[in-house]
């Protein structure tokens, strides 16, 4: 299996995704320039953090115009994984692969921290190894990392069990205080109908190492490499 | 300016004393033109030229075996083993902070960064250090709490978008500051050993290329305005701050070291300070060459900008290259993959002169060595502070010397003095006695020693994944993937102590540094420093300049850190008024095994707790002098004493601290500074991540009075904890290394109890004083913090 990362300018955490991918996942993996096109040879791509285009406007909002996405849209309609972090998410949803929308955080500050999000549904190719209502620790880092969307909306991510992580405490509850952005019903990631397209504001590739703090991200990875494996199987 | 004729209003305009003038002319043999008068200017302003500093800098230490490059270079290279070398440097961009806080700061850290990409290596680290005037002053507290907010938000715009993990640094609060804040920002790259690049304009006929960014009319005459003091007209320098765009300096970046590896670079520097002007001067310099330009070819984003502007303007995210002959058109490729201008302007010559074109012909033709070489030196008079207090006092000169340095020691023991002097009751208990746990709470919220976590949860710390001891422990750990290895790194200053006795104020800022990376069990391996002081022209301010280098110089030599890169900053005064003397230190620490790192806090219930190294009386200058006892930096600074740091004692606390380390056998450490033992001790306490808060159980005992055993700050003293089994061997190597080691307690429980000979003198619910000790400094900023995220 083949995993992508795409290199927006401005992407500064595309190298962090390469090294897990290569180092803790073992997989291969290439970095893919903006402006290519061709995704033909990959099973999997990884949309990375960062600030891509300088985010000056509108995080991810010209970052969607790039050559490449029009290629992740069709990679993603053919039911190619995708998984966008951080400006990853915020990418896809500009590019309306996801709905809804990231605003700045609720305290006008960035935020650089350990928080804990719950896993509300393991039907999706990036947590079907993990366990519901587990509670992961992993960084986030951003400014703009408030998920908003309208009624209709979330009810439809409520109805679809398409909330797959939501910020919580240390013992898993969903409070206010847990919520470090201000995020709509403390919606941490969501993932599209099809459940092949998934976004997140923290940063499981920041997670995969004791060292760093943390290796609750690697059941995202494993996740979807034990996916993979599994469709090549068949 | 648009006039071309040379007045000497015009001279005095460009900071150029009239001897100054005359020597250029007299160098020139005729006068200079516009052009040159702007070039020499900003090539012999202080910020560039070093005049007032040099001959002070050549003592101190620069080399070792380690060391790869040596100061002169954009940064220091250090060896850090199995091919790796870290460059690193720390710069001031306080000037421009004051007046812009956001673009300032922001400025200040894109600087730094490609100082050491410029090097080649890519940036991984990156610190501040930052010192404001106090946030609750009654007229100066508003202004302070906005320039706080406003600079750290500029240093996590930049940073952040920029992709360096900001990992830590310092941030101190005084009113001597008040109208000088102090932004100095450090950067460290990782490089191998044979990437290194220079900035050098080598190899006559290589074509001189000009990358990134446009030429705009930003900036011009920012190294001129960093080498004058401020009056009430600072504000309207604002035009002189430059406004920094980290997007594309994260393009410049990759960029650039793309450029580097495809071996079409002979040489390669930033356009920092002076612009264009420097970076062509400074490379034909170190190459001993000439250098060429014409400036029709410079991209330009305003119209009909003058060849004066051109040479002076200051536009970020700028790069001058020198490229191999015949290779010019791959760098131009390699820029315009990542949508950055890359243009010839010009080739390298045997003149030996800076040659600059414009329209109307020849607008500069100076020898190279004129500018660096022959710039003026200066060796300022200076006036110890004995001195200067004697003459104003009794109008007596006295020689100079050593004896004179250091004020007598006060005849009654300090801390009785201060006790009786305080008259502030809500202090006190019925007994007179200052009440010990209102003390340490009062410390606890103080901005000086409050948790700096609301600065830096706004700075990602954790980019690139090596973060491996995140902010708030005593020195910052990044690791170095390809390795086992890791680098420790911190950032320290001590104005208090420089102001009272600069030389041995420096050598304790020093010893405070390497004993921070120690705490996280790294070895020092040399520093970069920033030496902040106020106008070069008042002798009492040289002489604690020449004091300060030798201090520092001392220090360094015993612990064999020297001194790989540094940057001085003068004229940081405003009104008459200087900051108090602040060489602030940028320790790099090595660790052989990133598995062995270790942090502040208490660990396991039932450990041991002790005291590496001894108590002093040293609270006449101290944060508890400050907070609890209410007294000025001037009092404090006018009849303080400054802690005697024994460097042998220093060493010896040090190299336990490191075999207990490395030995597994230390489960935590760190060092007494701002607040003292207790202080030290609720900090060891508090929770850090996957670690809950823990209690303590101290029993201390001696004949020093309490609130010295609690809150002095002597130095060479490092708490640490760790399993009663490690106990005897423990003892063993702080004896063969005679280093006092006292166990002075027991982790366990949910509060901090500390006992003195059998009388409990403190007991806190950890939980209180630590939500209170990480929110202070956050309650202070609400109203600024939203107005400077809103910006």
């Amino acid at each position: 299996m083949k995993f992508g990362v795409i290199v927006f300018p401005g992407s500064n955490c595309d190298h962090d995704a390469y090294h897990v991918i290569s180092k803790h996942v073992g997989q291969p993996v290439s970095f893919i320039w903006h402006k290519e096109t061709d995704l033909s040879g990959y099973d999997a791509i990884i949309i990375p953090g960062g600030f891509s285009y300088g985010d000056y406007l509108r995080a991810g909002a010209l970052a969607r115009f790039s050559p490449v996405m029009s290629s992740v849209r069709e990679f993603a309609a053919r039911g190619g994984f995708v998984l966008g972090i951080c400006n990853g998410f915020q990418i896809l949803c500009e590019a309306g692969l996801l709905p809804g929308a990231l605003i700045r955080n609720r305290n006008l500050h960035f935020v650089c921290a350990h928080i804990n999000v719950l896993v509300e549904t393991t039907d999706t190719p990036f947590t079907n190894e993990l366990t519901r209502g587990a509670v992961l620790r992993l960084p986030i880092a951003h400014a703009e990392g408030n998920y908003t969307c309208d009624d209709a909306t979330l009810a439809e991510l409520q109805r679809e069990d398409r909330i797959v992580f939501r910020y919580c405490d240390d013992a898993g509850h969903i409070t206010d205080k847990a919520n470090p952005n201000g995020a709509r019903d403390s919606i941490a990631g969501i993932c599209n109908r099809a459940r092949n397209v998934i976004g997140l504001m923290p940063h499981p590739e920041r997670a995969c190492e004791d060292l760093l703090g943390s290796s609750d991200g690697r059941g995202i990875f494993h996740s979807l490499t034990a996916t993979l494996v599994h469709a090549q199987e068949r | 300016m648009t006039s071309e004729l040379i007045t000497p209003e015009v001279v005095a305009a460009h900071n150029l004393t009239s001897i100054e003038y005359e020597r250029i002319k007299q160098l020139l043999g005729r006068e200079p033109t516009f052009v040159e008068l702007g070039i020499f200017s900003v090539m012999w302003s202080e910020h560039c030229s070093y005049k007032s500093s040099k001959v002070h800098l050549r003592r101190l230490p620069t080399r070792n075996e380690r060391v790869v490059v040596p100061p002169g270079e954009n940064a220091g290279v250090v060896d850090v083993g199995d091919g790796w070398c870290a460059a690193f440097k720390v710069e001031s961009h306080n000037h421009p902070s004051f007046i812009e806080p956001f673009q300032g700061a922001a400025t200040g850290v894109g600087g730094i960064l490609r100082d050491i990409f410029t090097m080649g290596a890519r940036p991984v680290a990156s610190m501040n250090s930052l010192r404001f005037g106090s946030l609750d002053h009654p007229q100066t507290g508003r202004r302070n709490r906005a320039l706080l907010a406003g600079v750290v938000a500029g240093i996590a715009h930049y940073g952040n978008a920029f992709g360096v993990a900001t990992v830590g640094g310092e941030v101190m609060f005084d009113d001597a500051y008040a109208l000088n804040p102090l932004v100095n920002a450090f950067a460290l790259g990782l490089v191998r050993h044979d990437q290194i690049f220079f900035g050098r304009a080598s190899g006559v006929g290589n074509p001189v290329l000009y990358v990134g960014a446009k030429t705009g009319r930003d900036g011009i005459h920012g190294a001129t305005m960093a080498s004058a003091e401020f009056d009430d007209e600072a504000l309207e320098k604002r035009p002189t701050v430059q406004v920094g765009d980290p997007f594309l300096e994260k393009l410049l970046l990759e960029a650039c070291l793309e450029a580097m590896r495809s071996g079409a670079v002979a040489g390669i520097q930033d356009m920092g300070a002076a612009g264009l002007t420097s970076s062509s001067c400074e490379m034909a310099a170190r190459a001993g060459t000439g250098i060429e330009l014409d400036l029709t070819l410079v991209p330009q984003r305003e119209q009909a900008m003058t060849a004066y502007e051109i040479m002076l303007s200051e536009s970020q995210e700028r790069m001058l290259i020198v490229a191999h002959k015949g290779r010019e058109r791959q760098v131009v490729d390699i820029f315009k993959n990542w949508d950055l201008d890359a243009v010839v302007i010009g080739r390298v010559t045997d003149t030996g002169h800076v040659q600059v074109m414009h329209h109307e012909g020849t607008v500069a033709d100076i020898p190279v060595n004129f500018l660096t070489d022959e710039a003026p030196v200066y060796e300022r008079p200076m006036k110890s502070k004995t001195e200067s207090g004697r003459q104003k006092d009794e109008d007596v000169a006295v020689g100079g010397g050593v004896d004179l340095i250091s004020p007598a020691p006060p005849s009654a023991p300090v801390l009785e003095s201060l006790a009786r002097e305080t008259d502030n009751e809500q202090q006190t208990t019925d007994n007179g006695q200052i009440d010990h746990n209102d003390a340490l709470l009062q410390l606890l919220v103080a901005p000086n020693v409050a948790s700096k976590e609301w600065v830096y949860r706004q700075y990602d710390h954790m980019v690139r994944t090596n973060t491996a001891v995140l902010p708030g422990a005593d020195a910052a750990i990044v690791r170095i993937k390809e390795t086992r290895r890791a680098l420790a790194m911190c950032l320290d200053g001590n104005g208090r102590y420089c102001a009272a006795d600069p030389r041995a104020g420096a050598r304790l800022v020093v010893a405070e540094a390497a004993r921070n990376v120690v705490c996280v069990g790294a070895r020092p391996l040399a520093i970069t420093n920033c030496l902040n002081f106020a106008s070069p022209e008042r002798p009492e301010v040289m002489w604690a300049f020449s004091e300060t280098v030798d201090g520092m110089a001392e220090a360094c030599r015993a612990f064999d850190t020297p001194v790989v890169s540094g940057n001085v900053s003068f004229y940081n005064e405003t009104e008459g008024r200087g900051i108090l003397p602040t060489p602030v230190i940028g320790m790099v620490g090595l660790v052989e095994d990133v598995r062995r790192v270790i942090q502040p806090g208490f660990k396991q219930e039932g450990d041991l707790i002790a005291l590496l190294g001894t108590t002093n009386d040293d609270l006449s200058i101290s944060e508890y002098a400050a907070t609890v006892l209410g007294r000025t930096t001037e009092e404090m600074i006018e009849r303080g004493r400054v802690p005697v740091l024994e460097l042998q004692l220093e060493k010896a606390v040090q190299e336990v601290c490191l075999r207990g380390t490395e030995a597994g056998l230390l489960r935590s450490a760190h060092d007494c500074a701002d607040g003292g033992l207790a202080v030290a001790l609720a900090e060891s306490c508090f929770s850090s991540l996957n670690r809950p808060a823990i209690g303590a159980g101290i029993e201390l005992n001696g004949a020093l009075a309490p609130p010295v055993q609690l809150f002095s700050e002597s130095p060479s003293r490092i708490v640490v904890s760790f399993a009663t089994e490690a106990r005897a061997q423990l003892e063993e190597i702080a004896a063969e290394l005679n280093c006092p080691f006292v166990v002075i307690g027991r982790v366990g429980d949910t509060s901090l109890r500390i006992a003195i000979n059998g009388t409990l003198v403190i007991a806190r619910d950890l939980n209180e004083i630590e939500t209170v000790w990480r929110s202070a400094l956050g309650q202070r900023l609400q109203t600024e913090a939203l107005a400077a995220a809103a910006e």
